[in-house]
């Protein structure tokens, strides 16, 4: 049974059709990478399957009673949060929103949760810190570090290494495979770094306003669109 | 200090500075939200709603605040909806409909019953115009925000910070912008009584601007806004008993002094 199945899937904004005949689906432990040109449709795919843009046509199925409570996300960073006045304890705790449940208040065990990502995201020494005061680079470790407070068996990340220093870049893709390997989640990535994501992902998806294709990284190394889109070099 | 005692020794003072302190902290706190996600304007364009409605009323001689709250509370759900999609500009929206309210609110006006007090009030404020139903209204609104804010602070930061985290993790944002427009609309129905339809939006912004100035986490900018906001409140009404110049006005002013204070005590840092 997949954990996640397209079928036939189009996204339109106000009419305008922006992605059109994706079809795929993926088992739990997968780890999707979501490749294509800018404005091919990977924002856009991602807030569909979140629930937060609904299918113009066609269906988005998710297996193995999977709820959106237990879906971690990292959106593509918007101005709005920047300047927000908020601690970087405050931003990560939001995380565990999703495991609140009924209760009003966060508890030990939310906070014990906050404190261990921030470690292993390497921002414990921030906690108290102002969010809009860091660098682009901290706060996209601390959104990513909120992200593993929510997620419990699928993580969406829109574009994580953005402005990452190149060790933090390779250690931010290490942490993901290794959430990925050991807590058994389902990851999918979008990431304009294609060398990368068939270094770890198992599966590809490349969009250009519609599904260009879709199988595993090994089958992608050897299709005819991968060595035009990375301009002639084989991987 | 004798004076002041003798100020509150006014049945209608009284009332006066307990409608005013509740309204103040229902404005700081959803002034919090409202500036933060970019919906300060909506705060103006409910006061001119507000008044549309108000000289409504008063032209068919009916009660005041049974008109402008579900006007008023209407137009903040259909505001909200507007900023919502995004094929019209919400900015442009406001205007247009806080314009348009203004405009047929002076008309009405002016085809019945003229400019008289009660409708300067409207635009001013009067502290005296507070009546019971005012007093009771504002302490049932003060305990709705307070129980959203104290209740349900974790939700309210997380749909403040980022709406589409909270609303892909599986909490119903929807809900509560629609909480915060309904909360927003009954305040400033309220508050534009005590501090006119051309003041209210300065009681809703002023304080979390101040706040924002100087501190830098989400708790202690609304702790910081409510206290602002009250303090101001107090210091503008007094002034304004002493001094007698109009109340809404004093509060403004309180409101700027405290900002530039902030301001310069932010740079410092
Ligand atoms: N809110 C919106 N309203 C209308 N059109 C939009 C909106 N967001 C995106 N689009 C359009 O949808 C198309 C796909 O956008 P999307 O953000 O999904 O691209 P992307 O693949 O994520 O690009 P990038 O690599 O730049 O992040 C673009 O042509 C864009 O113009
Ligand atoms: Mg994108």
């Amino acid at each position: 049974m997949a954990i996640l199945e397209c079928k036939n899937l189009c996204l339109a904004y106000d009419g305008k059709m922006v992605l059109e005949g994706v079809n795929f689906s993926l088992q739990a432990g997968n780890y999707l990478c979501v490749v294509g040109e800018n404005g091919s449709g990977k924002s856009t795919l991602i807030k569909g399957l979140l629930g937060l843009k609904a299918p113009d046509s066609g269906s988005i199925l998710y297996g193995e009673g999977l709820k959106s409570t237990e879906i971690g996300y990292l959106p593509q960073q918007t101005q709005l949060q920047r300047d927000f006045p908020a601690s970087v304890g405050e931003v990560v705790l939001s995380g565990c929103l999703n495991s609140l449940g009924g209760r009003l208040h966060y508890n030990a065990a939310d906070k014990a949760l906050a404190r261990m990502n921030m470690e292993r995201m390497g921002i414990e020494d921030l906690a108290k810190q102002s969010y809009q005061a860091l660098s682009g680079g901290q706060q996209q470790r601390v959104l990513l570090a909120r992200a593993l407070c929510a997620t419990k068996k699928m993580l969406l990340l829109d574009e994580p290494v953005t402005g990452l220093d190149p060790i933090a870049t390779g250690e931010m893709y290490n942490l993901i495979k290794l959430v990925n390997l050991c807590d058994d989640i389902t990851v999918i990535m979008v990431s304009h770094d294609i060398h990368e994501a068939v270094r770890y992902a198992t599966h590809i998806l490349h969009l250009g306003q519609r599904q260009l294709f879709f199988g595993t990284a090994a089958e992608y190394r050897e299709s005819d669109l991968a060595r035009r889109f990375l301009g002639g070099n084989r991987i | 200090m004798t004076e002041i005692l003798h100020m509150l020794s006014y049945h209608f003072m009284q009332r006066a500075l307990i409608v005013g302190v509740l309204v103040s902290l229902c404005a700081a706190l959803l002034g919090v939200s409202l500036v933060l996600k970019r919906y300060s304007m909506i705060g103006d364009g409910l006061s001119h709603v507000g008044f549309g409605a108000l000289a409504i009323a008063s032209a068919l001689h009916l009660a005041p605040l049974a008109v402008a709250v579900p006007v008023v509370v209407v137009t903040a759900v259909l505001l909200l909806r507007l900023s919502e999609s995004s094929r019209v500009k919400g900015d442009a929206a406001i205007a247009l409909i806080s314009s348009s309210a203004l405009a047929i609110g002076v008309i009405s006006v002016s085809v019945t019953t003229g400019m008289n007090t009660e409708v300067s009030n409207y635009m001013f404020g009067s502290i005296l115009s507070l009546s019971r139903s005012d007093a009771v209204l504002s302490v049932l609104l003060s305990v709705a925000v307070l129980v959203l804010f104290i209740l349900f602070y974790p939700r309210l930061f997380a749909v403040t910070f980022d709406e589409s985290f909270a609303r892909a993790t599986g909490t119903r944002a929807g809900s509560y912008n629609m909480l915060l427009a309904v909360l927003t609309a009954i305040t400033v129905v309220l508050g534009m009584r005590m501090m006119g339809a051309l003041l209210i939006s300065s009681l809703i912004i002023f304080p979390a601007l101040s706040a924002m100035r100087v501190c830098r986490s989400f708790r202690a900018v609304i702790l910081c806004a409510a206290a602002i906001s009250v303090l101001c409140f107090l210091i503008g009404a007094v002034a304004s008993y002493f001094l007698e110049t109009p109340t809404g006005a004093s509060i403004v002013v309180a409101n700027l002094l405290c900002f530039a204070g902030f301001s310069l005590a932010g740079m410092k840092n």
